[in-house]
């Protein structure tokens, strides 16, 4: 399936959530801190808020958390 | 730990430390105790917007003379205090509530507060998350918001430098009939006065004081810069906020300067605890998204409670307890302790002095209560009235 | 948006989908109950089972999660339990919605996460969590070809050099704190483990290239180029290691979090940390029981013969729960074993330098903070750990370093939408 990561489409398989889908589409980072820092993953498992993401929309969701659906839109901070 | 004091101020919440700062400033040799952290009570637990509200002439008169010297202030604050003049909208539902728009408009501007009247139309673009369809809303853009916990530390710290020496983790035990405080370890510290500033819970130290504890909880959530701009209040928010005998909410919404919404507010007397109960959280969160649908998908990254010290008129107690010189009150504030801490320290600080303060301070003064403060001993807890 | 509430309830709730959930909800379910098991993640297994379903590698998590089906337990993934009242019911939320999930007794199988201690460069994209890197690359994050440094402390390196070898990752080093005297002692201990040992001596022999340094732990890393280098330190030399990622984590911390915020009493002595439970694994609150990490970190076995106990004893089966004990005071013993070995040096308590990031929700250093007698103050003063992660990380390293004991848990117990804060308080349906 794809899921579009800041506009690119980017092919992934079920069982993938949206932090892999950003780091298949070469990014280790997803936002920017408070300092505006790049920051990516840290936990995997949903405690940090690290890999923070819009999802269709919807701010600061946790990437590592989520699954990839078809057609998604992943927006990550420039 | 013993010495003699001009003035020992109990309690560093905004209002103690602001006191402190004054009194220091003045000369005047100060000890501030303060039980836990400087500014950690009810400062740290709410709001934090200096707003000029109009629920009475004295309340008015107390306000806008705090905002006035938060304006003079506003160049000294330190970034970590996150001052930022957004201004207050308070928002008319329906045609009747633009009816009280016009009057408060009137109001503030004869008194020399500028403000300036939204019709519905503007308010949508101002404020494009409120629900569609509002009346309008009265905009005072010199209302601001500030971190208060920051705040206060750095006036506590400006009292240190002027002198005053401060004491944490440090509690009073009781205040003496002759001007002292008892500590918990049992030593005795002197002074000519000694200002009860210990916020709700006052009538601990000053047993049969007008002030009991008033409950709020507040929510905030993860940062969406934009998502609101103004301080937004329901214009009915004076009627809920101190009419009401039984718990009550309002739409009350801030914008952080970190980006982060702040969602308030209700009102409870006598709820045991600091706990939050869901119940009226629910009500409170479900006021705040009759106003702004959008918040509903929001995070909320931490919900708290904390405690007013409210006073039967809704005003401050700011001067000595009648027939007691030595000891003297700065507490009451209810839910505007932030605003008024500046304008509570120059009238109590004016008034310690013998000097004359620029507003009239009879309105706040204990003695406008028919009350009998119990000799002796501690007391059970917050007064009754 | 459709927002139907659709509330729920079962006999035994079971908070936590790794190896003690699992074995709770099916030690339950199969003693006749109805249980509804919760994860946060979107598939069951937590962070050592993770991915297992798509993708068996351990015959022991596939036996788990056939049985766990085949005992007929509601699962229920993608959802955070957001607070409750400690005696009934739960508040939950997924992407869809919020709504309530009643029970009669309730299984807190939590799990714990990585515990990391700040050091210069810590907060770069190229440095992720042990347990962080484990997790995702099981989820496809792509390591084919890149070099990874692994450092910190405990059997958890060993296992994500494992899953970054297979899945085509080169590990240029794996650097742990404790001396080689304390790690070569555990793995004496061992004989008294022997399928441990198996699985030890299997480990190193698959990871037979990879350097293993104890008595060293990170200095700083930084970027450089399209590399990042790590220097790792063994007190009185210093050594640079070229990399594209560094993996670290100081060992694992309880996920303790809903059960304070349900009223369970938790033990707080450093290295120690947990829910305090009784022999059948009932917390202090009638009905709430926790097995697993949650009660103390001592790894995976212990956690599956808790998660068995807790189940059992939901389930009124006392006698099953009581023939387990044994079993349990091994594996518990093996947890000390490892706390012991693992123990962390002082020297880690030196890594940051004022400007290194603590607080990595709102960016604050440790010049900031080391200023400050508690918690709370340092919060209130600095905004440490007022962000969305309420001190989780931020939490264990200042505890750490200051011995801070951590602020009170108010609900939400995670970062809740507002609407399911609204749900908190109404009973039923439709409110």
């Amino acid at each position: 399936m794809r899921v579009r990561v800041n506009g690119t489409e980017v092919e992934v398989s079920a069982g993938m959530v949206v932090a892999v889908a950003v780091a298949r589409a070469g990014r280790l980072w997803s936002r920017r801190s408070v300092i505006q820092e790049p920051r990516g993953p840290l936990c995997g498992i949903g405690v940090c808020y690290e890999c923070r993401v819009t999802i269709n929309g919807q701010a600061h969701q946790r990437g590592c958390l989520v699954a990839c659906q078809e057609g998604m839109e992943i927006e990550a901070d420039e | 730990m013993s010495g003699t004091y001009d003035v020992i101020v109990v309690g560093g919440g905004i209002v103690g430390s602001a006191c402190a700062w004054e009194c220091a400033r003045r000369g005047l040799k100060v000890l501030m105790v303060e039980a836990g952290i400087v500014g950690g009570g009810a400062t740290a637990a709410g709001m934090g917007h200096l707003v000029v509200m109009d629920d009475s002439e004295a309340q008015f008169a107390l306000t806008a003379y705090s905002c006035q010297l938060w304006r003079e202030l506003a160049a000294e604050l330190p970034g970590s205090v996150e001052h930022e003049v957004c201004g207050t909208l308070w928002v008319a539902a329906d045609e009747w509530e633009m009816g009280e728009v016009e009057r408060k408009a009137r109001y503030y501007e004869e008194r020399g507060v500028a403000v300036e009247v939204i019709g519905g139309k503007r308010l949508e673009q101002l404020e494009p998350n409120l629900r569609a369809g509002m009346a309008g809303a009265l905009r005072v853009p010199g209302d601001a918001v500030i971190y208060p916990p920051a705040a206060t530390h750095w006036m506590s710290e400006r009292a240190g430098e002027a002198g005053a020496t401060v004491w944490r983790g440090v509690e009073v035990r009781q205040i003496l009939e002759e001007g002292a405080v008892e500590l918990a370890g049992g030593a005795v510290v002197e002074a000519f006065v000694v200002v009860n500033a210990a916020g709700a819970t006052a009538g601990r130290l000053t047993p049969g004081l007008p002030v009991r504890g008033r409950k709020g909880h507040l929510a905030i959530t993860d940062r969406y810069p934009g998502f609101a701009r103004h301080q937004l209040i329901e214009l009915g928010y004076l009627k809920s906020a101190h009419g009401e005998e039984g718990d009550s909410v309002a739409f009350n919404i801030q914008p952080r300067k970190t980006g982060q919404m702040l969602v308030g507010s209700s009102r409870q007397y006598g709820a045991e605890g600091g706990e939050v109960e869901p119940g009226i959280l629910g009500r409170m969160l479900r006021r705040a998204v009759a106003y702004m649908p959008g918040l509903r998908l929001l995070n909320v990254v931490r919900v708290w409670t904390g405690e007013r010290a409210a006073t039967p008129d809704k005003l401050p107690l700011i001067g000595p307890v009648p027939g007691r010189s030595s000891i003297w009150l700065a507490t009451g504030h209810e839910g505007l302790g932030i605003t008024t801490s500046l304008g509570t320290a120059r009238l109590l600080g004016e008034r310690l002095v013998g000097g004359d303060p620029e507003i009239p301070y009879k309105p706040y003064d204990p003695g406008r209560f028919a009350w009998v403060p119990v000799a002796g001993q501690t007391g059970a807890g917050v007064g009754a009235w | 948006m459709s927002r139907q509430r659709r509330d729920e309830a079962y006999d035994v709730v079971v908070v936590g989908g790794g190896p003690a959930g699992v074995a709770a909800a099916t030690a339950a379910a199969e003693s006749g109950k109805r249980v509804g098991l919760i994860d946060e993640s979107p598939w069951l297994g937590g962070q050592i089972w993770r991915g297992e379903a798509e993708r068996p590698h351990s015959e022991k998590a596939r036996r788990w999660l056939k049985r766990l089906e085949a005992a007929g337990v509601t699962v229920r993934v993608g959802v955070s339990v957001v607070g409750g009242d400690g005696a009934g019911w739960l508040v939950a939320e997924d992407r869809r919605g919020a709504w309530r999930i009643g029970y009669e007794a309730l299984i807190l199988a939590t799990g714990a996460r990585d515990r990391f201690l700040p050091f210069p460069g810590w907060t770069a994209p190229h440095v992720m969590g042990v347990g962080g890197l484990q997790t995702l690359v099981k989820s496809g994050w792509p390591v084919a070809g890149k070099r990874v440094a692994i450092v910190g402390s405990g059997p958890l390196l060993w296992a994500l050099a494992e899953g970054v070898t297979a899945a085509g990752g080169v590990v240029v080093v794996l650097a742990e704190q404790a001396s080689w005297e304390s790690v070569r002692r555990f793995g004496a201990g061992l004989i008294r483990y022997p399928a441990k040992l198996v699985q030890a001596i299997g480990l190193r022999a698959r990871l037979a290239g990879v350097p293993y340094w104890c008595g060293w732990w990170p200095a700083v890393t930084r970027s450089e180029g399209d590399w990042a280098v790590v220097t790792v330190t063994d007190g009185t030399s210093r050594r640079e290691l070229k990399c594209d990622l560094v993996a670290f984590g100081f060992g694992l911390v309880p996920n303790l979090e809903l059960a304070r915020l349900l009223g369970c009493g938790t033990r707080d002595e450093p290295g120690w940390e947990g829910v305090e439970v009784g022999l059948d694994q009932e917390t202090g609150l009638s009905g709430v029981y926790a097995a697993g990490e949650a009660t103390g970190v001592k790894g995976a076995e212990a956690a599956l013969v808790e998660g068995r106990v807790a189940g059992y004893a939901a389930a009124g089966r006392r006698a099953e729960a009581e023939a387990l004990y044994g079993l349990r005071d091994r594996w518990r013993r093996f947890g000390a074993m490892l706390a012991q070995a693992f123990a962390l040096r002082a020297e880690l308590k030196t890594l940051a330098d004022d400007d290194t990031i603590v607080c990595r929700c709102e960016d604050v250093t440790y010049g900031r903070l080391r200023t400050w007698r508690t918690a709370r103050e340092a919060k209130l003063m600095t905004r440490c750990g007022m962000g969305p992660c309420q001190g989780r990380v931020c939490g264990a390293a200042c505890r750490f370093l200051w011995s801070w004991e951590p602020d009170r848990v108010r609900p939400p117990a995670t970062v809740a939408r507002l609407e399911t804060l609204m749900e908190l308080g109404t009973g039923g349906n439709g409110g």
